[in-house]
C-alpha cells in the first residue's frame, strides 16, 4: 500500500475541486475500472461500506450513466447523467446529477487518466453552477450524509451545530 | 437561510484562495511577515494591484497589518486557514477511501492478467 500515491484536493478555481491521485496500474486498467459496471460495482460507491448495487453505463456521447448507492444503514442514493466527451483511456466528461439534488445547478465532471511507465495519475474535476455551490459541497460532511441517506442532507447541514 | 457567521467567514477564506497571486503572497507571508513593496517584488504587478489582493486577504481575516507606521507590515493569521483546511481534509479522507477501494481492484485485475499471461505460456 505505501507505493501509491495519496489523494491531493485544490480548488483550481473558484467553481471548481480537482482530486489528483496516482495509481500503481496502466492506464487501460483504471480506464476499465471506471467504464465496465462489472468492474465499477468492485470499488465506486464510497468508502468501504458502501455498495454500488446499481451500475449502468451507455458508454457514447450523448449516453447515460446510473449509479444506486447502498449506505451501511440501508439508505439508498441515486445519482446519474450523461458523457459530453469521451476520448478512450484519456478523458471521460460527464453530467452529475442526484436523484434528490443537495446542491444547485448543474455539475460537470472531467476524468483525465496520465500514464508513466506502469502508473496512471487520475484527475477529477469537478465543476459546480457557482462559488457558493462549491463551497458548499466542499463543506458538507459527506459522510455523515451519505451514511443518513441523501433525503435528509438539507435538513442535517441546515444545523449550525455540524460547523461549529 | 441566513448562513451563520461561520459559515460566512469560510466563504471568504475560500474565495480568497480561489486566486494564484493570493495563494503566493499567503505562501510568502507564510515564512514572515512582509511590506507590501516586498510582496510585490517576485510578481509583475503593481503595487497597487497587490494592495487590491492583500484587501480580499485583510477582510477574508487571512492578512492582518503589523504595528510599524512605516512598513506597515502584513502578517499571517493561520486560524482562518486552519478552518478551511480542517474541511477540505474531511472531504480528502471521504475520497481516498472510496479511490483504496481502487487500489484494491486494480491489485486484483493485475494479478489475473499476470495469470492469464503464465497460463497461456504453458499451452
Amino acid at each position: 500500500m505505501s507505493t501509491q500515491g495519496s489523494l491531493k484536493v485544490t480548488t483550481p478555481s473558484d467553481r471548481e475541486v480537482a482530486l489528483v491521485r496516482e495509481f500503481d496500474a496502466p492506464r487501460r486498467l483504471v480506464w476499465a475500472a471506471y467504464t465496465k459496471p462489472e468492474l465499477m460495482k468492485r470499488w465506486a460507491g464510497g468508502p468501504p461500506g458502501h455498495t454500488l448495487r446499481l451500475c449502468q453505463i451507455d458508454l457514447r456521447v450523448g449516453g447515460r450513466w446510473r449509479w444506486e448507492v447502498e449506505a451501511p444503514d440501508g439508505s439508498v442514493m441515486g445519482l446519474g447523467g450523461r458523457y459530453l466527451e469521451i476520448v478512450p483511456e484519456e478523458r471521460l466528461v460527464s453530467t452529475d446529477e442526484f436523484d434528490q439534488p443537495w446542491y444547485e445547478g448543474d455539475a460537470t465532471s472531467t476524468i483525465t487518466f496520465e500514464e508513466h511507465g506502469d502508473r496512471t495519475t487520475l484527475t477529477m474535476l469537478l465543476r459546480y453552477a457557482s462559488r457558493q455551490v462549491r463551497d458548499f459541497v466542499l463543506k458538507t460532511p459527506m459522510e455523515t450524509g451519505v451514511n443518513a441517506g441523501f433525503d435528509r442532507l438539507a435538513e442535517l447541514v441546515a444545523q449550525p451545530s455540524l460547523f461549529e | 437561510m441566513q448562513p451563520s457567521g461561520y459559515e460566512q467567514r469560510l466563504n471568504a477564506t475560500f474565495a480568497a484562495l480561489s486566486d494564484p497571486t493570493r495563494r503566493a503572497i499567503l505562501a510568502r507571508l507564510a515564512s514572515g511577515e512582509a511590506s507590501v513593496a516586498e510582496l510585490a517584488a517576485p510578481f509583475s504587478m503593481s503595487q497597487p494591484a497587490i494592495s487590491k489582493h492583500l484587501k480580499v486577504l485583510e477582510q477574508a481575516g487571512l492578512v492582518s497589518r503589523g504595528k510599524d507606521a512605516q512598513r506597515r507590515p502584513r502578517t499571517l493569521e493561520a486560524a482562518p486557514l486552519a478552518e478551511a483546511s480542517e474541511f477540505l481534509e474531511r472531504y480528502r479522507q471521504f475520497w481516498e477511501g472510496t479511490f483504496q477501494r481502487l487500489d484494491s481492484l486494480l491489485e486484483e485485475l493485475k494479478a489475473e492478467e499476470r495469470s492469464k499471461r503464465r497460463g497461456s505460456k504453458k499451452r
